[in-house]
């Protein structure tokens, strides 16, 4: 019997659907790989437990399949000799669930998904287990240009840039996930409708960022709600490889939100990040200047019931954001910190009311806003300590709903 | 009884002539299941000197897309009795029934070309659901070539021009590789056979003649009404230095990087028809690239080749830093040397 379990076994439940069972063995990775290719929708590809060694990039483009382990810490695909392939596993195809497993040490990205339809990660892992180095790769999960994602259950650790890393898609949740020990823990940048709560995010430079950049296929990130989540002792040092936006990330951040409109946040426990706990910034770099259909202002930012304590015990001065807010803001790191900046315009005449930002309920928190002008002016003094100003209705944003297809739901 | 025999014989009288009249299997072409052997699509008269049926025309692209300095045999067929249609100097609209054929191969050290070591047989076959694409590997004993679906290792040699034998870790790609560069609109389409990367004179068994003139000559294609400009040959001299690199990275990276293909999230174009200085990467700051930054901020830094994200790129053998992506084990130092030159003269 054992014998025949280390060939291909090819088990047909009915018409519809097989499941491709595969163990570890010599050639493994192309056995993994043939089953990617011929399963027909509708199939399973289940890794039994124990370690893959892969050398080559995997890749699956067959709609409606379960590519399933028998749990992150069991099934491990092994990537610390991979000689091809920008990531471990590329999926671009639709209505795809992949299920308990770990990849590691991938040399470019753990798992990344390209236009899928319906793209479910639950309990997956993907670590380089060296621990932080600028020589991991960039990503551990990382949907892009994808609609309809659901994270739920994953581990993302040692990450060069984003351990989960949602980008340009659309309908989103991340969930129950823990994040640690990379550059961004959990960043959701230019998507729409993302709801990311119940997570860790801990020991990274940056726990959760909301980013949005310019010249991109997809722009002007909107609509995410960030709740319910642990974003705590945030304190690794920036080792992004130098080049990237999230170099700029001062270590120990809780949450950033650069450039997004309608962002809700809420009911989060934030507490000792070394720099701070919540920074809302705009891109305010010169390529903004010339980007076509590109806002680089945050717009409808919303922040209440949380609980922000601890922040900024150790601010990481190598980062000039965080050099400023430290000058400015003496002896005391705000909880809260907003850079003011906005079109000049509006600098001058205020904010239209639908694009302010509204602070409510955050328990014994504290707060800094740069006023820009009498900054650009060097007035002594420009900033506003108090958030009563801030103060406003809070306009609930919508939950995201995903459905899953019914062969998913057990 | 009779009439049944007689019309028995009629049959095998027509399937004699249709075999006379096509030696390609067409049925093979358009069948949803892959024969196993390349030699069972009727392609070639000797197929391990790869010498071509009748019907089967070889080509050549003016400025090709590298490929670890391996050698390629393209051809081209068409369905008797119909034709490819032009579409504004892009890629032929090929009827459904055309194959392109790529055989990879390397030549064999202080020998002539006709000793070779092929590698692996392409086809792009245009099947009624679209393109198809599958690959044949060629076995050791050279005279046959196997239907490989999951990829493939092959370790080969190359010999440079001062016959030096470099290693090569060649990999066969795999049927959802073959798509990501092939993926234009989430449709997989044929890059080379463009009318602009097709247009020069070629030597044929019967003389030399242009390409797009023998196309049409034997009716592959229909009568050009088009005014077709070509690439430049990224290798001539005469050619300027701007129409030369981005021809080379027209065909290199284009399919890709071109805001219908597969590396549109990255907002950066290198497809010949991009005109906005940022897309094609001058001062335009990496959006997903992590350690393949190597450390710099831009994709182009003009008159600072080695401040250049995209030739850092092009030089590097790291899978997660290389581009292209796939394809390539070695660096292509020609193309580097014509990157280098086009970003240092930039202003």
């Amino acid at each position: 019997m054992r014998i025949i379990f280390t060939i291909f076994l090819f088990i047909s439940f009915d018409a519809q659907s097989d499941v491709f069972i595969i163990p570890p063995s010599d050639n493994a990775q192309e056995r993994i790989q043939e089953a990617l290719i011929l399963a027909q929708p509708g199939d399973e590809i289940h890794l039994i437990s124990g370690v893959y060694k892969i050398e080559d990039g995997l890749s699956l483009d067959v709609d409606n399949i379960l590519f399933s382990g028998e749990g992150h810490d069991k099934t491990i695909l092994d990537f610390t000799d991979q000689m091809t392939g920008a990531q471990g596993l590329l999926v671009t195809s639709n209505e795809v669930m992949l299920k308990d497993f770990a990849i590691i040490n991938t040399k470019g990205d753990g798992i990344k998904t390209i236009g899928s339809e319906g793209i479910y990660f639950i309990n997956l892992r993907t670590e380089w287990t060296g621990g932080p180095d600028s020589s991991n790769g960039a990503y551990g999960l990382y949907p892009v240009q994808s609609k309809n994602v659901l994270i739920d259950g994953c581990i993302a650790i040692g990450a060069s840039d984003a351990g989960i890393y949602v980008g340009q898609s659309e309908n989103i949740i991340v969930r129950n996930s823990r994040a640690e020990f990379n550059v961004a823990g959990i960043e959701i940048e230019n998507s729409y409708y993302a709801d990311v709560y119940n997570n860790i995010a801990q020991h990274n430079t940056g726990g959760i960022l909301v980013f949005d950049l310019p010249d991109l296929p997809q722009q002007g990130g909107h609509h995410v709600r960030v709740f319910s989540n642990q974003i705590l002792n945030n304190d690794t040092d920036n080792f992004a490889p130098e080049g990237n936006i999230v170099g700029e990330v001062p270590r120990g951040t809780g949450i950033i939100i650069m450039a997004n409109s309608n962002v809700e946040i809420f009911d989060n426990d934030i507490s000792g990040n070394e720099t701070m706990n919540i920074a809302i910034v705009s891109y305010s770099y010169e390529e903004a200047i010339d980007a076509t259909d590109y806002y680089p202002h945050p717009r409808a930012i919303q922040i209440h019931d949380n609980r922000l304590s601890n922040s900024g015990s150790n601010p990481d001065m190598d980062k000039e954001i965080a050099a400023i807010v430290k000058g400015l803001a003496k002896q005391t790191m705000p909880d809260i910190f907003w850079d003011g900046v906005l079109p000049f315009t509006q600098m001058v005449f205020g904010q239209p009311n639908e694009d302010r930002l509204v602070l409510m309920d955050n328990v014994n928190s504290s707060f800094m806003a740069i006023k820009p002008i009498q900054y650009m002016l060097s007035i002594p003094n420009p900033v506003t300590r108090d958030s009563i100003d801030f103060r406003g209705n809070i306009n609930p944003l919508d939950a995201v709903k995903i459905d899953l297809p019914s062969r998913y739901n057990d | 009884m009779t009439e049944r025999f007689i019309s028995k014989i009629f049959i095998c009288f027509l399937c004699l002539s249709f075999n006379v009249y096509s030696s390609v299997n067409e049925e093979a072409i358009l069948s949803d299941n892959y024969p196993s052997k390349l030699s069972e699509y009727g392609f070639f008269s000797n197929q391990a000197k790869q010498i071509p049926e009748a019907e089967i025309l070889p080509y050549s692209l003016i400025t090709p897309l590298f490929s670890d300095y391996a050698d390629k045999n393209r051809f081209v067929y068409v369905p008797q009795g119909q034709t490819a249609e032009y579409q504004n100097n892009e890629v032929f609209k090929f009827p459904i029934g055309s194959v392109l054929i790529k055989t990879f191969s390397y030549k064999k050290i202080n020998s002539n070309d006709s000793q070779r070591t092929l590698i692996e047989t392409r086809l792009l076959l245009n099947k009624k659901s679209g393109w198809d694409a599958v690959t044949y590997v060629w076995n050791k004993d050279q005279d046959e070539a196997y239907l490989s679906i999951a990829g493939k290792t092959v370790l080969t040699e190359y010999f440079d021009d001062s016959d030096t034998p470099i290693n090569i870790r060649y990999r066969v790609p795999n049927k959802n590789q073959c798509k990501e560069c092939h993926l234009k609109n989430d449709t997989l389409v044929p890059i080379g056979p463009k009318p602009r990367n097709l247009n020069r004179i070629v030597h044929y068994s019967d003389g030399p003649m242009n390409q797009l003139l023998k196309w049409e000559a034997m009716n592959l294609t229909a009568k050009n009404h088009e005014e077709i400009t070509s690439v430049a040959d990224f290798t001539n001299a005469n050619e300027s230095l701007d129409k030369r690199a981005r021809a080379y990275l027209d065909i290199n990276c284009g399919h890709c990087h071109s805001k219908t293909g597969s590396a549109n999230t990255t907002g950066l174009y290198l497809n010949l028809n991009e005109t906005n200085k940022k897309s094609i990467g001058i001062f335009k700051p990496p959006v997903a690239a992590g350690r393949a930054t190597g450390t710099f901020k831009y994709s182009i830094v003009p008159g600072h080749p080695d401040q250049s994200i995209l030739l850092y790129r092009m030089i590097s053998g790291e899978p997660d830093i290389m581009m292209p992506e796939s394809g390539r084990a070695i660096a292509h130092q020609e193309g580097i040397d014509l990157i280098r030159e086009w970003i240092t003269a930039m202003e």
